[in-house]
């Protein structure tokens, strides 16, 4: 730990997304990726109140501000993780999950009533950079809503950004079941609900007096179809296979949604259709094994929707957690996107597929979200040695940590 | 008889058993033999030619404690012949740029399902577990190995040479693994690794209890007794068997695939390679090992092996762990990142595996994340210990060590060129031989071995 990082050191436990007043943080001196704009050597972030006002080279650090010392770092917005887990729950611990709810049509589940603030993997995000999380739902066909959160606050309504944010939709091979078996089915059964949900919308008073054909669903998930049936709120859909994508897209065109692809396995056969479309993608950029679901799965599918013009989202879902983002974008430059995009796949671009405007850059007005790293945020040899959530200081010690320091030495100390 | 004929066509036809009509008289050699005595499905790998091939002026990283800069290898007849300076390669060599590029041995994976749990994941080739009963010793991984999985490829692209194929971990037994060379082949015959001996997978915890829950073991204990219960009738069958071979008098003791298996472990030729994730059941099963005179060679998956990393040193017990994957199941809640550098540091062999299709291929970049982490925590591993974690150590683990793990003379011609610092995520494995065999070569492709199930339809622009 270097030392113009004691201070901090002291007040670490204490993790408040709300802006204290008048809390004035300026980090200086370092390599600084707008991301909105061009690399500043030797630049300066000013953070107020938990809101960026000033960021460039040549800027006044305002009277009573703390000063970071960020000399021969790299500071970055903070990272945005647009498939996160980190407060829902242990992935694949039995029981433990929060993240799914029986059944496929459940557009009303809105996991931010099971939120775990205190959760052992929200520090964890932290300490890859991860800022700011896409909590999404899970399992086939219409599993939610996403609900986006900063990973700090003692409250869930301290970290919420937005609920719900998103509603996701699978038309992979694990939601043929929903449609009886088959993709066409899975279709079919997709275009009634929205049809239903429709036809709910418009004669209301009639559905309230019972006097409407049976509708294919509940009223509440009927309901909570509408914002993406009007096009207030994006829809998240999986699709793997090139039918589906293209399935995807049609879905987009017939009933005027704001879609956001995710998966996107077989993209790259079908790239300058999705480009045309102007509906960004989440992908996983390492998902090169073939599956029935995409046989094309291939290494440089990042690349090649990027070079077709598509923003493509970075989301790297493995056992390793939130804090493993950092690397899924350095593989993207391996395997052929460049290092500018790549830092935009895990920042600008998902802070604009969920429509989040204050998101995803170090400009004047947005959020204070900064991660300042040793290095390059991609690299192994680099760490993420401050981040500021909402202007705030954040704790980087985790459980892992003290179960470390137990155990450097053996027999540990009783 | 016209359908026995008909039945024999059909299973000619399917399995590739020799026509009617060709000798089916067994080998001479073992005529009046036992089948014990006979070959037990033996390895068919032969090396491939090649001429001889000298990199030059790249950083080797020789898994031996040195890296060398501006340093040459040469290969020949699939062997390391020189390492450092080479003054006069001989005629016909190869010779490639190595400048800027680093070389390391070629990388080995101690714990791969690919082949048993092949793409594309279907219920009709799901053949890791033969979750059927707690003890299933007498089952053989390589019994369920298709050649032809589309891993492979990516795997070899990823730098690895040699991995071992275990059965999975739903039985206290699971089977007995197979070490292979990742080559391009037709039947796993061909990849197994000649001399490489067994090793049987043992599984504690969770898995088995779970899978067993109903009929038993359902709880740690009831595990453990399954594993004394099992090794007890062992060392019946091994004293009867030892006692038959040494007379050769009378009628044989029947075979027992099961105990044949578990005997060899207690013979020392078969290496235990257990799966367990809590620091507590290793130590219990160390007891165990000792309680039956045998040795574990290395403990997979071993989460909490910085909390008995002494246990495991005095132990001379290798553990195969991840980097940074956790968190996924009660047993793998106190997963930390310094876990690999924390073993390292106390003398336990330390071995970075995958058990995973992706993980398989940048096994240098967890590798990586291991090292550095332990740098950040105070915790000194050089960059040769962290390359010894997926090369070197993990031979041993395998009991190859002699034979590949490292670029030092007389070793096997087993090397990959990266593109860069392999602890670099932008850093590709270039070229990677297999005993001087060019397996890959990233610039080219017809160097880029497809397997069956690849061609005409996972390939780009093929059929699209």
């Amino acid at each position: 730990m270097n030392r113009q990082w004691v201070f901090v050191a002291a007040t670490a436990a204490l993790v408040v997304a709300q802006p204290l007043a008048g809390q004035t943080i300026a980090v200086t001196g370092g390599t600084v990726f707008p991301v909105s704009g061009p690399k500043i050597d030797r630049g300066t972030v000013v953070m107020v109140n938990g809101k960026i006002t000033a960021v460039g080279a040549n800027i006044a650090v305002p009277s009573g501000a703390t000063i970071v010392d960020a000399t021969g770092k790299w500071v970055t917005p903070g990272l945005i993780h647009a498939g996160a887990n980190a407060g829902t729950g242990v992935a694949g611990l039995g029981g433990y999950g929060e993240r799914s709810v029986s059944g496929e049509v459940n557009p009303s589940f809105n996991l931010a009533d099971g939120i775990d603030p205190a959760a052992i993997t929200v520090p964890v995000a932290r300490t890859g950079g991860v800022t700011t999380g896409v909590l999404t739902p899970d399992g086939p066909f219409i599993p939610g809503t996403a609900v986006v959160v900063d990973f700090a606050g003692d409250r869930v309504d301290q970290m919420m950004v937005r609920s719900p944010a998103a509603l996701i939709i699978d038309l992979s091979d694990g939601s043929k079941g929903a449609g009886g078996g088959a993709r066409a089915g899975t279709i079919a059964r997709l275009k009634r609900l929205f049809a239903d949900a429709l036809e709910y919308d418009r004669r209301r008073l009639e559905y309230k007096r019972g006097s409407t054909q049976a509708l294919s669903a509940p009223a509440a998930e009927l309901e909570a179809l509408l914002p993406a049936l009007r096009g207030t709120m994006p829809v998240v859909i999986t699709a793997n296979r090139r039918i589906d994508i293209e399935n995807a897209l049609m879905l987009g065109r017939v009933y005027r949604l704001k879609v956001v692809l995710s998966g996107a396995i077989e993209g790259w056969q079908v790239a300058s259709a999705i480009a045309a479309a102007g509906v960004p993608v989440i992908m996983e950029p390492n998902r090169d094994i073939p599956s029935f679901d995409g046989l094309g799965a291939r290494l440089d599918n990042v690349t090649l929707l990027r070079q077709a013009g598509i923003r493509v989202v970075i989301a790297q879902g493995d056992a390793g957690g939130e804090r493993s983002l950092r690397y899924a974008a350095g593989n993207a430059v391996r395997n052929g996107t460049s290092w500018d995009d790549a830092l935009k796949m895990v920042t600008i671009w998902p802070a604009e597929a969920y429509g989040l405007s204050q998101y995803g850059s170090l400009a004047p007005g947005k959020v204070a979200n900064v991660v300042v790293w040793s290095g390059d945020p991609f690299e192994f040899s680099s760490a993420a040695e401050k981040v500021f959530i909402r202007g705030q200081d954040t704790s980087l010690r985790t459980r892992e940590h003290e179960l470390r320091d137990r155990y450097r030495t053996l027999p540990p100390p009783r | 008889m016209r359908r026995i004929v008909a039945w024999g066509v059909i299973g000619l036809l399917e399995i590739g058993l020799p026509t009617p009509g060709q000798a089916q008289t067994v080998d001479d050699r073992f005529k009046d033999t036992l089948s014990l005595d006979r070959p037990q499905f033996p390895s068919t790998y032969r090396r491939r030619s090649n001429p001889p091939v000298l990199i030059r002026n790249a950083t080797v990283m020789t898994a031996t404690g040195a890296e060398l800069r501006g340093a040459s290898v040469l290969f020949q007849d699939g062997k390391i012949v020189s390492v450092g300076e080479v003054a006069n390669p001989p005629s016909g060599t190869v010779v490639v740029d190595g400048t800027g590029k680093f070389v390391t041995p070629g990388l080995i994976d101690t714990h791969s399902h690919v082949g048993v749990y092949p793409a594309p994941g279907t219920s009709a080739q799901s053949d890791g577990n033969e979750a059927t009963n707690p003890n299933t010793a007498e089952v053989w991984a390589e019994h369920s190995f298709w050649p032809h999985d589309p891993q492979i490829p990516l795997a070899i692209a990823g730098g690895v040479t040699t991995a071992q194929i275990l059965p999975g971990s739903a039985n206290l037994f699971g089977g007995r693994s197979v070490v292979v060379r990742l080559v391009p082949a037709r039947a796993v015959q061909e990849m197994k690794f000649p001399g490489a001996p067994y090793g049987v997978k043992m599984a504690c915890g969770e898995n088995p209890k779970r899978v067993y829950q109903s009929r038993g073991p359902s709880t740690a204990m009831g595990n453990m007794a399954g594993y004394r219960a099992g090794y007890i009738q062992a060392e019946e069958y091994r004293r009867r068997w030892d006692k038959w071979l040494k007379e050769r008098k009378g009628d044989p003791p029947g075979r027992d695939l099961k105990l044949e298996t578990l005997a060899g472990v207690l013979r020392g030729e078969i290496f235990v390679q257990n799966h367990c994730y809590r620091g507590d059941e290793m130590a219990q099963m160390l007891d165990l090992a000792q309680e039956f005179g045998f040795k574990i060679r290395s403990f997979h998956h071993g989460i909490e092996a910085y909390k008995v990393a002494d246990l495991l040193a005095k132990a001379g017990t290798a553990a195969s762990i991840w980097s940074d994957w956790g968190g996924f199941k009660m047993e793998a809640y106190d997963q930390i990142l310094e876990n690999l550098a924390l073993i390292t540091q106390a003398g336990v062999r330390a071995v970075l595996h995958t058990d995973s299709p992706d993980g398989i291929q940048r096994m240098n970049q967890d590798a990586a994340k291991a090292m550095y982490a332990g740098n950040r925590a105070g915790i000194p591993v050089t960059r040769d210990q962290a390359i010894r974690w997926v090369t070197a150590n993990p031979a041993w683990a395998l009991g190859i060590d002699q034979l590949t793990g490292t670029i030092e003379t007389g070793k096997m011609a087993d090397a990959v060129l990266w593109s860069g610092d392999p602890f670099s995520v932008y850093s590709k494995a270039e070229k990677v031989w297999n005993e001087g065999w060019l397996v890959f070569d990233r610039l080219d492709k017809s160097r880029q071995y497809k397997t069956d199930f690849n061609l005409g339809q996972t390939d780009p622009g093929v059929g699209r």
